[in-house]
């Protein structure tokens, strides 16, 4: 089977995104003074083959091992069969 | 005494890391290519500063799935004293070697200067010839310096004695000012700051040679007593 996964990954509650911080300024200086905070996450897109029963546990593999770091980082994912017409 | 300084793709202060051993402490250096799968032989391991991998994805995050870093695990496992500086330091937090991660400066600049650091613990394999509470200048060159742990790992750094410096002024914003920490065994110390850039007054600081002299220092104790 063939699948796109889509790859989420986005700063843990509580660690601060000094990328973020710097946007909500920049946002706030150009007039969007209602913008509370701004966390800029980040979106893999990954195309594999693998089993209906393993594709899941290999994604959370990926994430855990390199896509994300778990000590900052969440992550989820979606993931999508790619149908062959 | 043998030093290995390991050689990533991207490593860029590995040959500042090899003069710093000649040069402070004349003791035999090694180069190795982070394709090799074994560190026999060597007595301490260096893990240089630079871009590993082009720093792809989060600094240090590809490099510690190179071959040798099994190696670098046994030999830390073994008790051998591990150092990573600068990118060295994200790569043992990558492969968790050292608890916490780094996230971009605070001010989202790269900094490039010399700092004053404070030896928060001079009872380290990596710190026995400095004073306790000692103010040392070692320069910086960063843009992801900015360290990051919970407060319960913090609180376990604490305990443990693990932080080994710490910044007199911290620019990137670290948690707690942390410069340096080691694991909890005390063999594997990770800092931002160079300390193999300032083994020579001409370099403007000769404060970083002391953390070599005192790996060598403990290296000599320790094979005088089991020989």
């Amino acid at each position: 089977m063939t699948y796109n996964v889509k790859v989420y990954i986005s700063w843990k509650e509580g660690v601060l995104d000094p990328q973020g911080a710097a946007v909500t300024d920049s946002l706030h200086k150009i007039g969007y003074s209602g913008v509370e905070s701004v966390s800029i996450s980040r979106m893999v897109e990954v195309k594999m083959e693998a089993d209906r029963d393993s594709v899941e546990r290999q994604v959370t593999e990926m994430c855990e091992k390199l896509l994300a770091n778990p000590v900052i980082e969440d992550y989820s994912y979606e993931i999508e069969e790619v149908v062959s017409s | 005494m043998k030093f290995a300084v390991i050689m990533f793709p991207g490593s860029n202060c590995d040959v500042d890391m090899y003069h710093a051993v000649e040069e402070a402490v004349g003791e035999e250096v090694e180069y190795v290519w982070h394709n090799e799968t074994s560190l026999e032989g060597f007595d301490a391991v260096l893990l240089p500063g630079g871009f590993s991998y082009g720093d792809y994805l989060r600094p240090g995050a590809i490099a510690h799935f190179s071959p040798i870093m099994e190696a670098v695990k046994k030999a830390a496992d073994e008790g051998k004293p591990v150092l990573g500086v600068c990118n060295g330091f994200q790569v043992l937090l990558e492969s968790r070697m050292l608890p916490g991660a780094m996230r971009r400066n605070k001010n989202l600049h790269f900094i490039c200067k010399t700092l004053p650091l404070t030896v928060e613990n001079n009872t380290t394999v990596f710190t026995n010839s400095y004073e306790q509470g000692e103010t040392i200048q070692i320069p910086v060159a960063h843009g992801d310096g900015n360290y990051y742990c919970d407060e319960k790992t913090l609180a376990e750094l604490r305990e443990n004695n693990q932080i080994v410096f710490t910044y007199g002024l911290n620019e990137n914003g670290s948690t707690a000012d942390i410069a340096g920490i080691t694991n909890k065994e005390g063999n594997v110390l990770g800092m931002m700051p160079h300390p193999e850039r300032a083994v020579e007054e001409l370099l403007g600081s000769a404060d970083g040679k002391k953390l070599f002299t005192s790996i060598v220092k403990q290296w000599r104790e320790k094979n005088a007593v089991t020989s």
